[in-house]
């Protein structure tokens, strides 16, 4: 087979590659979602069903539109004027782009982590309080501050500095502070774009280990080139593939068994052996 | 694709040639494997001492093998961090060099047996077993070149026809142990130089059912499929 043919990998994977869940409700569901920059089409058609309490990683050589498709599960890319989606993204019962939908309270209930560490030039404090005082709390916000740093598995390295600048602690502390940033919102979805490609073994370690600790209460949907750290992180994985065109796809969904240890489309074993990437 | 093109097939040719390396010590191992038995049948069929000793003394090339294999594999896991197909090659090769390693086991306890028999003839006439041997051998050929294709729908149709000719050897064997109780029953003196030639069916009847076992991990490398594998280990009568 020519993996390398544009229009092979141009094709959406068949049906029967694609999961769908029968028995339960998934908590986010897209359906036929596309993404176009200034009228060019970067994602079509994908229809994703993601279960809750999961966690499903997005898989795909670079410029496949995993990170398109992410900032589409809770309206980034409204942030980019000449992106336009179409096709619905369901998220606890409703359609998140219907016009009646305010983004930013999706936002917080779906929260997002990015690649690099990300906190606001304040104290520790003040960016995990960040979300919740601009949501209109006005309590006390210490035993908010404190759980989502413990939830976020970074309290102990940081609870006596908690006046220090988010900006001073390592890389990777950083992260798990950005990280109970969106948890201090109680998120029910926390989508993550590569959020360990910039730490080192330790700290990718801490994220991973907090990942799993966090699915048992937050879905979350992870962005990763990491092949090890998909298989050993995640339930689900979904593969985007792009063509010449330059067009991402989905060509398989499956259980991280069957991506990762059999997978159905030709091209998925291509890209997960490292024939195609 | 992008950038990284040029860098990324110039590593995955590297992998695939180790893989075909795995590949072809898996095939040697076997070429040793099949002279084992065949060369511990003869000797036996022909009263050669000799010839079971090398059978025995060759056995630690087989062992030495094994593990160069199971070590290469190792390293493979450990460098390479295979998915997919990969992965499943390499579990693959790691269980077959252990099936190929206990096949050597029952080729140097034929050699044990023949040597403990010593001058004494056999107890019948050696036509069954010889024809079990050359069937198992068969099987183990066949299912070397089973995993080898890696084509799921060859491998599913070796794997059917590789269990009629298990079961004829299962026949043949039970046919020997028959003819062996006939001849004890009517003369107990015989019972010692049955006994021999029943260990070396027992040996034989094994290769059959390892064969059985490699066919078997060809099938998952093709496939995924994990079949439950209905043989037992058991251990070769020293």
């Amino acid at each position: 087979m020519a993996l390398n043919d544009t229009d092979l990998l141009s094709q959406a994977g068949s049906v029967e590659n694609i999961l769908k869940f029968d028995d339960i409700e998934p908590v986010l569901e897209s359906n036929d979602l596309s993404v176009a920059y200034s009228g060019q089409t970067a994602v079509s058609g994908v229809s994703l069903q993601v279960p809750k309490n999961s966690v499903v990683s997005l898989i795909g050589p670079s410029g496949c539109g995993k990170s398109t498709l992410l900032r589409c599960f809770n309206r980034m890319n409204d942030l980019i004027p000449s992106a336009s989606v179409t096709g619905k993204v369901n998220f606890a019962g409703q359609d998140i782009y219907a016009q009646d939908v305010d983004p930013t309270e999706i936002r917080f209930r779906i929260g997002m982590v990015f690649q690099r560490p990300n906190p606001f030039p304040k104290s520790i404090y003040e960016n995990v309080a960040f979300g919740p005082r601009i949501n209109g709390m006005t309590d006390d916000l210490d035993e908010v501050v404190e759980t989502s740093l413990r939830r976020a598995a970074v309290w102990d390295e940081v609870k006596d500095r908690l006046n220090d600048s988010g900006l001073s602690v390592s890389g990777g502390q950083q992260q798990r502070i950005c990280i109970a940033r969106a948890l201090a919102v109680n998120p029910e979805i926390v989508l993550m774009d590569e959020p360990a490609s910039a730490l080192d073994p330790i700290s990718t370690q801490a994220i991973e280990q907090l990942i799993q600790e966090l699915s048992s209460e937050v879905t979350i949907i992870i962005v990763t080139h990491n092949m090890q750290q998909a298989t050993r992180i995640s339930d689900y994985a979904a593969v985007m593939m792009a063509g010449e065109e330059r067009i991402g796809r989905m060509i398989e969904y499956g259980t991280n068994e069957q991506v990762f240890g059999n997978p159905k489309d030709e091209r998925t074993e291509a890209y997960v052996t490292g024939r195609i990437g | 694709m992008n950038e990284q093109s040029s860098i990324i097939p110039t590593a995955r040719q590297e992998f695939d040639r180790e893989l075909g390396r795995l590949e072809a010590e898996l095939i040697l191992m076997s070429g040793l494997v099949e002279k084992a038995i065949f060369d511990a049948l003869q000797a036996l069929k022909t009263r050669d001492i000799d010839r079971s000793q090398r059978v025995i003394d060759e056995d630690d090339h087989i062992d030495e093998t094994e593990l160069e294999i199971e070590r290469y594999c190792v390293e493979l896991i450990r460098r390479q961090s295979p998915m997919a197909g990969d992965l499943r090659r390499i579990v693959a090769s790691l269980q077959i060099a252990g099936e190929l390693e206990r096949i050597g086991d029952y080729a140097e306890g034929i050699a044990k047996i023949s040597i403990t028999m010593g001058s004494q003839p056999p107890l019948k006439e050696l036509i069954d077993i010889p024809r079990m041997g050359d069937m198992a051998v068969s099987m183990l050929k066949r299912s070397l070149e089973a995993f080898i294709s890696r084509d799921a729908d060859g491998v599913r149709v070796i794997s059917v026809e590789l269990e009629k000719e298990d079961d004829e050897v299962d026949d043949l064997y039970a046919k020997v142990q028959a003819d062996l109780m006939e001849l004890v029953k009517s003369n107990p003196d015989n019972a010692e130089r049955a006994t021999y030639l029943m260990w070396v069916a027992h040996n034989v009847e094994r290769v059959a059912d390892r064969a059985m076992n490699i066919v078997e991990r060809a099938l998952y490398q093709a496939t995924g499929e994990l079949v439950s594998g209905t043989t037992q280990i058991e251990t070769t009568p020293d």
